[in-house]
């Protein structure tokens, strides 16, 4: 039952949509893929867009970001844009091999990562459906479960294209991948990316994935990747969200890690209209490790809900979260961690934090930290704690001649650092660093583009006290 | 000899209901089934005031109108609301003045839960309500208590003595329609108890009723209102056993407390129904709606439950603090074994300033039991710096059983402080073998880590309960653990 009720029927549109170009069994020349939108799309149809009546949605409501007439560009026109000007990133030193999608589709700038010689694929999905058709008949589709959301099904019934990556075994990619992900378009636009990334045995990668806006243009982006790590794989994976006001971005990502490999994956989202990531971690494998971080700091109407699902399916796995936010104006979050010990699953341990901190009387914060046991030979913890910046350190602070606003920006920074200390890339450290900083001072805007590809050199933000010295 | 502590957890599990039995009292009972004549019947027979007629009937119709909660981590057979009997009563004997006239089979029954009247009346200076089967049988130290003011009487008689207190405070806190189960008992309620505290008044002694299901295929649905007037204090207790049945019997209570300004209400209660069998045959469905509302300002009310009985437990003892300053506290052990089920936890709703709230919950899942923490915390605008803290935590003995955490956390001010922790973990080695090294055999060893692991809630039940607490913590781990 469709519980969205909006002036534009999006629902239906996207239905004739789908049998307009999925309709006949032609149309697609991959027929297990095809079977998987048919399949995928009759879920979608039975379920409709996500309302607040379902347990994992009662505090995020759509129905806002979808009373728009949005566009739904399935072969865009990329033509007229001016590609170096969108994409340009100019964090000193940060040397990336970096991925542009615009307005979900893969722009093709005839780029070869470094290490192509030794295996490594960095293409669009579609031409991995043609290139690589072993690679996407065992991964494509494997780890993403749409029969519980609607979302990634309505994803899967669309998707086309997106980022494609795969590192072969015993490959350690040194270039960082970067991929971008714009929306440019006159009208809103209602985009379905969808990326595959699949790390060989032995194999390490580190991926940085950024949300950003161009303009102050509504959008819909509804994102769904699959990660899947092989024996041993080590991924450092980091959103970037900085998003405009009008935007709605839900971003499912779907990890599976086979026995020792080890994940890092690090949300920082810093602006956007209606944020919503859901990670699912599946640690299939003995010895796998996942640690899953995330930091936002909202203000205005933003809406932030991180969604985290960890399945401890196999003995022996570790999963840390840890997720920090700070929210200001009427800003809303939504945390909710869910911790699942699968019968067997001994020697558990899995930690999950969720800390908050509410600036104003009408920011609201619903926290669910949430454990599911079925094993008994495990620990396991989880905290969550809503409050506000401490007033004995405020005191401390101001009774040495910082002023309030500084004193109060230090804790708040402090607090957020945490998470940002833990960013392994120093490059991307020392600049999301700054631009914590500069959002907490209130000076960062959204028309500056993605948070790692400025127009303006940035000013150098300081604060009356030296924070270096922190 | 030492046994094998392989086979310690086993035995833990294995050990049978030891209060199983049935009394064989005449029963009146209403015809099985629920329909508005069944709610007549009730309402005749208790020879109630009309207002309270309407007051079921009104509940019943918006019963009708809803369905069974399926969100729960709860497996059970449906259950046919139409194969219960509504009312059962002993039948009705001439006004009964001392022991000896009480049918010598309930006297009995209790002295196998070791709780005689006599021996309560003489040696624990606690006066008892007890309530078989829905109807009280024999109430004492009433007139202790009707020096001071204090009303401690069953509902019944509460509806007949001081009507207008009942129909002031009824249904304000729990509203029949709140939920499905509360509007059942609203429609069909038998009896309970019913506790005023009159202003000013600190009442000198602990109540307690023992509520006990007595005759199969009868639906219990006990129906307690507590009161506490401005700058009154009053410690309550509950506790329960059932005999032992193969049929499911359900049980769906509600308790509301009232606690005026100033005023302080601490319920207690043990509840020790009928698990079902190992193979988890049987068994005592517990649907229960507790809520007190802490309604004046520096007001208190605190729960205290010790759950180690119930096929299945759906139960959320929950204050709304509206008062400022007002606290509210939380205190639970709930022990499943076998195939038991248990959701529960607590809410706490901050509506007044400089509001306080604890929860304190332990879970001890063993066998193929399930074990679910659910609790909400809220503040709200208005409740300028609330504080927070909730504390739950799981034990697993046994990898069959589960034990699972859904807290829900909703701030919505920026003076308010929510802590939430939670941890899950089993005995572990380095304990046990910290314990043997000092001549502590394993069983013996898991006994004192369990009740030092529950120590923290059973501190807080007044002394006599805290006996019988730990008795039925050992019972139903094992008759030796403890």
């Amino acid at each position: 039952m469709d519980g969205i009720s909006t002036t534009y029927n999006t629902k239906d549109t996207l239905l004739k949509l789908f049998d307009e170009y999925f309709g006949k069994p032609a149309a697609d020349g991959n027929p297990d893929i095809g079977q998987l939108r048919r399949e995928a799309i009759a879920v979608f149809a039975q379920k409709g867009f996500p309302h607040t009546r379902l347990e994992k949605w009662r505090n995020t409501d759509l129905s806002r970001a979808l009373n728009h007439d949005y566009s739904f560009p399935l072969n865009p026109d990329n033509s007229g844009v001016d590609f170096g000007d969108i994409f340009r990133c100019d964090v000193p030193g940060f040397d990336t091999h970096m991925i542009a999608q615009l307005n979900g589709v893969f722009i093709d700038r005839g780029l070869k990562p470094a290490q192509s010689s030794e295996g490594l694929v960095v293409c669009s999905l579609a031409e991995a459906f043609v290139k690589y058709p072993q690679l996407i008949a065992s991964h494509y589709g494997k780890y993403a479960a749409f029969q519980e959301n609607s979302l990634t099904a309505l994803n899967t019934a669309f998707a086309s294209d997106g980022v494609f990556i795969y590192v072969p075994d015993n490959l350690v990619v040194s270039e960082i991948v970067q991929m971008v992900n714009l929306i440019h378009s006159g009208d809103p636009v209602f985009v379905q990316p969808r990326n595959l990334v699949i790390l060989g045995k032995n194999s390490s990668l580190k991926l940085v994935q950024c949300d950003d806006s161009v303009d102050d243009q509504i959008g819909f982006i509804n994102s769904v990747t699959e990660v899947v790590l092989a024996e041993n794989a080590n991924l450092d994976h980091y959103k970037l969200q900085n998003k405009n006001d009008r935007s709605t971005l839900v971003n499912n990502i779907y990890f599976h890690l086979e026995s020792g490999a080890n994940l890092s994956t690090n949300a920082i989202s810093l602006n956007g209209g209606l944020i919503r990531n859901e990670a699912n971690v599946k640690l299939n494998g003995s010895g796998a490790h996942a640690d899953i971080l995330g930091v936002y700091l909202m203000d205005r109407n933003q809406h932030i809900d991180n969604q985290v699902f960890v399945d401890h399916a196999k003995p022996d796995c570790t999963s840390n979260e840890m997720f920090k936010g700070i929210l200001d104006d009427q800003a809303s979050g939504v945390f909710n961690g869910h911790i699942l010990v699968q019968k067997d699953a001994q020697r558990t341990n899995a930690y999950q934090n969720n800390k908050n901190i509410l600036i104003s009387d009408k920011a609201v914060i619903d926290s669910k930290p949430f454990l599911e046991i079925y094993a008994d030979d495990v620990k396991c913890s989880h905290g969550a704690t809503v409050g506000q910046l401490d007033s004995e350190a405020l005191f401390y602070l101001r009774s040495r001649g910082i002023s309030i606003e500084n004193a109060r920006m230090l804790l708040m920074y402090a607090f957020a650092a945490e998470i940002v200390n833990k960013i392994s890339i120093p490059q991307l450290q020392l600049r999301i660093d700054d631009l914590v900083k500069k959002r907490l001072r209130g000076e960062l805007s959204i028309c500056e583009q993605c948070v790692l590809h400025c127009n303006s050199r940035e000013q150098k933000v300081s604060f009356e006290i030296d924070m270096s010295k922190i | 000899m030492e046994k094998d502590p392989n086979n310690i957890l086993e035995e833990v599990t294995q050990s049978e209901y030891k209060y199983g039995f049935y009394t064989d009292i005449e029963m009146e009972t209403a015809p099985k089934g629920l329909s508005e004549d069944t709610i007549r019947f009730i309402s005749a027979k208790k020879n109630e005031p009309e207002w309270l007629l309407q007051f079921r009937l009104e509940a019943y119709r918006k019963w009708l109108g809803m369905t069974e909660p399926t969100w729960a981590h709860l497996h059970h057979p449906p259950i046919n609301y139409q194969d219960i009997i509504y009312y059962a009563a002993p039948k009705k004997k001439k006004e009964l003045a001392s022991l000896d006239e009480v049918d010598p089979e309930l006297i009995e029954t209790f002295n196998k839960l070791g709780i005689s009247l006599e021996e309560q009346k003489r040696l624990s200076g606690v006066a008892v309500d007890a309530v078989i089967d829905s109807v009280s049988v024999k109430t004492t130290f009433s007139e202790t208590l009707e020096k001071q003011g204090i009303i401690f009487c069953s509902f019944s008689e509460a509806v007949q003595k001081v009507p207008e207190l009942v129909k002031q405070y009824l249904g304000t806190v729990v509203p029949a329609d709140d939920n499905y189960f509360a509007a059942l008992n609203s429609a069909v309620f038998s009896d309970g108890s019913f506790c005023y505290i009159p202003k000013g008044v600190r009442c000198p002694i602990e109540l307690s009723t023992y509520f006990r299901i007595n005759a199969a295929n009868t639906g219990q649905f006990e129906r307690t209102l507590i009161i506490g007037d401005e700058n009154s204090y009053v410690s309550y207790m509950e506790g329960c056993t059932a005999p032992m049945r193969d049929e499911n019997q359900l049980h769906a209570a509600i308790v509301e407390i009232i606690a005026l300004k100033d005023a302080e209400v601490k319920y207690s209660t043990v509840q020790n129904w009928y698990p079902g069998n190992k193979k988890g045959e049987g068994g005592i469905y517990n649907f229960v709606t507790k809520r007190g509302i802490c309604k004046g300002n520096n007001s208190k009310i605190s729960w205290t439950q010790v759950e180690t009985g119930s096929a299945i437990t759906w139960k959320y003892p929950s204050v709304v603090l509206m008062g400022d300053h007002s606290v509210g506290e939380f205190y639970s052990v709930a022990v499943t074994n076998n195939y038991q089920q248990a959701d529960t936890g607590s809410k706490m709703i901050h509506l007044g300033k400089n509001t306080k709230s604890t929860i304190i919950s332990k879970g001890i899942s063993a066998g193929h039991s399930s074990n679910s923490y659910r609790g909400l915390v809220k503040m709200t605008k208005r409740a300028e710096n609330s504080r927070n803290f909730s504390q739950c935590d799981s034990l697993l003995l046994g990898d069959k059983c589960g034990a699972h955490t859904f807290p829900y956390i909703k701030t919505e001010n920026k003076t308010s402080i929510v802590e939430h922790e939670a941890t899950t973990s089993k005995i572990s080695d380095d304990q046990l073998f910290y314990c043997n090294q000092r001549g502590i055999g394993t069983e013996s060893a898991i006994g004192l880590i369990v009740n030092g692991y529950a120590r923290e809630v059973l501190k807080q039940l007044p002394m006599e309960f805290a006996v019988e607490a730990q008795k039925l913590l050992s019972i139903s781990l094992e008759g030796s653990v403890g």
